[in-house]
């Protein structure tokens, strides 16, 4: 029972994260129909982002609340500018052209990022601690890190600014019209292109957190670690719904769930392969995902 | 009997004589020029061979029906192993082995495009993905397989005179395939599912036909492979070489199997010629897809064989007239 619990407290850890890169996953498709392929890099390049900022300013020498504040905002705001960018440069220009052409971009980019980060920053690095770090030990055997809570309170705070911005702002009522109709909406005067570069600015922002969070948990960061979890967290997406914010947060804390306990109970190397047999698995039987609605085609 | 029309009007006896002439030449090259070459430069020539087989069955799924599949070096791994497995454990030809290998791959391609082909291009590309990491992890976990160390003790058979028979055997394949009324459904359901649906096509049936078909080819280019060193690892099939394969299919044009060949050939002897840009193959890679995707997105090739742009005008404008009507 000890184990049981001790396991959905690491699952719910490893959930949030997902949570948090499943949303850019899940608006970016609601509003162009697009697997971003490259999100995993822009989570990978806030990490390494967040790392250069804390050492060019100090803060790993002496860690402190306001300079690890200061360090997140950076690390948001790049991952912004290079989320809008992306859209920008590489997906703007084939707004009109097929899916197919646009999913064979995002691989492109997402390689291109993952590449370039190889070159740049190497294989592995560690990154510092930059606030202290507890552990409580609720009951024997039972252990609730910092970093847990960390990860909730930020995740749950970010999600609630999430929920006011679509659901309360123009803009955000606006990235709901685009999601609904793209043509649509650029007839009843909406920007459109403004909307989709917000969206996934949004998208980046919320990637960026997730990658101080992971940071700050593993202390490593490496090249790769966005298309380990970018491509998890997508089938998070999947699972809640791809297309509903909800969703993306139920099918990430259902899939952090599912993968420490496969972890915990059968093995640890198999802990990978669980995320493509729950894919599968939902594929078969509710393809729309938990949240997702039905569709129906038009021609 | 009515007049043939099509391709097959030169006949389908010349095609096949020049089939025959073909691997005729191969054999005679291995025979005659091959103790003469330099290995290093054979050993090109047949990882370019592996190249063209894994590539046919890549431009067929998504050149010529439009799938995004990008798990092509999975197939690739359970075409190794498997060809491994029956050479080690049976008795048999290790080119009949390579057979059993392709098998198994078409086997795993109707496993994963079973359900997943039912749905929008999207999901395929996420759940081969997927697979590709999954057969991995297996093979890793496996130690009747390896493990991640790695099978070795296997019989070196793959010859210049073999990879190129599979090859032409591919080729041929391929040809015919697209085209029977198969290979118009494959183009149809490219071009408009819905609409293919609408008169009564079973566009899932055909999308895993043709997944199965690309999944054998490169199960084939896998068992080649597996018998060319004595030895695989399960790092050799990894995303990387998924990638290899799709930029070598996205460069060359979809829709077009002379242009992805030709891609492969390139893409495959380049590295080798430009030792210095080996570090970096992949930026190239990437650079080049989303380039050509914003300026060229048919690919070099697109939609065209290397042998219209040798046709006479005339023909290539009737082509298109009676395309427009």
């Amino acid at each position: 029972m000890i184990l049981f619990l001790q396991q959905l407290i690491n699952g719910l850890s490893l959930g949030a994260i997902y949570a948090l890169i499943a949303l850019g996953y899940t608006m970016v498709y609601g509003t162009l129909q697009l697997i971003n392929f490259a999100h995993g890099e822009v989570y990978m390049m806030g990490a390494f982002a967040a790392l250069y900022l804390a050492k060019w300013l100090g803060v790993d020498q002496n860690p402190s609340v306001p300079g690890v504040i200061v360090v997140a905002l950076g690390a948001m705001v790049f991952c912004a500018v290079l989320g809008m960018t992306i859209e920008r440069v590489a997906y703007r220009p084939l707004r009109k052209s097929s899916r197919l052409n646009m999913l064979i971009t995002a691989i492109g980019v997402s390689l291109l990022l993952q590449n370039i980060g190889l070159l740049a920053f190497g294989a592995l690095q560690s990154f510092p601690s930059l606030l202290p770090e507890a552990k409580w030990e609720l009951t024997a055997g039972l252990v609730l890190r910092s970093q847990d809570v960390q990860i909730f309170s930020t995740t749950v705070a970010l999600m609630l600014a999430l929920h006011h911005i679509v659901e309360r702002t123009q803009i955000g009522r606006a990235m709901r019209a685009v999601s609904h109709s793209r043509d649509t909406a650029a007839l009843m005067g909406i920007p459109v292109d403004r909307v989709v570069s917000f969206t996934f600015a949004i998208g980046s922002v919320l990637a960026g957190a997730a990658a101080l969070l992971i940071a700050l948990d593993k202390h490593k960061i490496e090249p790769t670690m966005g298309s380990a979890y970018g491509l998890k967290a997508f089938v998070a997406a999947v699972l809640g719904g791809i297309g509903s914010i909800p969703g993306a947060v139920a099918g990430g804390l259902l899939l952090g769930l599912a993968e420490t306990l496969v972890s915990g109970y059968i093995a640890s190397t198999w802990r990978d392969a669980i995320a493509f047999i729950l894919l599968i698995g939902i594929l078969l039987y509710k393809p729309s995902g938990l949240f997702g609605k039905h569709t129906v085609e038009k021609v | 009997m009515p007049p043939p029309t099509g391709p097959a009007a030169r006949g389908p006896l010349l095609g096949y004589a020049l089939f025959a002439a073909a691997i005729a030449a191969v054999w005679g090259i291995e025979a005659y020029a091959i103790p003469w070459t330099d290995p290093y430069l054979t050993g090109i020539v047949i990882r370019i061979g592996m190249s063209l087989l894994a590539v046919m069955g890549l431009a067929l799924v998504l050149g010529f029906t439009g799938q995004f599949s990008l798990g092509h070096a999975g197939f690739m791994a359970v075409g190794a192993y498997g060809t491994a497995m029956v050479v080690l454990h049976t008795g048999i030809h290790p080119m009949i082995g390579v057979f059993f290998g392709g098998l198994a791959a078409a086997f795993a391609g109707l496993l994963v495009g079973l359900p997943t082909l039912r749905l929008t291009g999207d999901y395929l590309a996420v759940v081969t993905l997927g697979f590709n990491g999954i057969i991995l992890v297996f093979i890793q976990n496996t130690p009747a397989l390896g493990g991640a160390a790695g099978l070795t003790g296997l019989p070196v058979v793959t010859t210049f005179g073999w990879t190129f028979t599979w090859v032409l055997l591919g080729a041929l394949f391929i040809r015919n395939l697209l085209n029977s009324s198969h290979g118009r459904v494959f183009a149809a359901v490219r071009d408009n599912e819905i609409a293919l649906r609408s008169l009564g096509v079973d566009t899932t049936r055909a999308k895993v036909i043709a997944f199965v078909v690309g999944a054998f080819w490169a199960g084939v280019a896998g068992g080649l492979l597996s018998l060319y060193r004595a030895s695989i690892f399960p790092s050799q099939f990894q995303f990387e070489r998924s990638i290899d394969i799709l930029a070598m299919v996205v460069l060359g044009g979809t829709g077009s199997l002379s242009g992805p060949l030709l891609a492969a050939a390139a893409l495959t002897a380049l590295p080798e010629v430009l030792r210095p840009i080996a570090d970096y193959r992949m930026i190239i890679y990437s650079l080049l897809l989303i380039v050509t995707m914003i300026v060229r997105p048919q690919g070099l090739l697109g939609g065209k064989e290397l042998i219209d742009l040798f046709r006479r005008r005339p023909a290539a404008a009737k082509a298109s007239g009676g395309k427009a009507a």
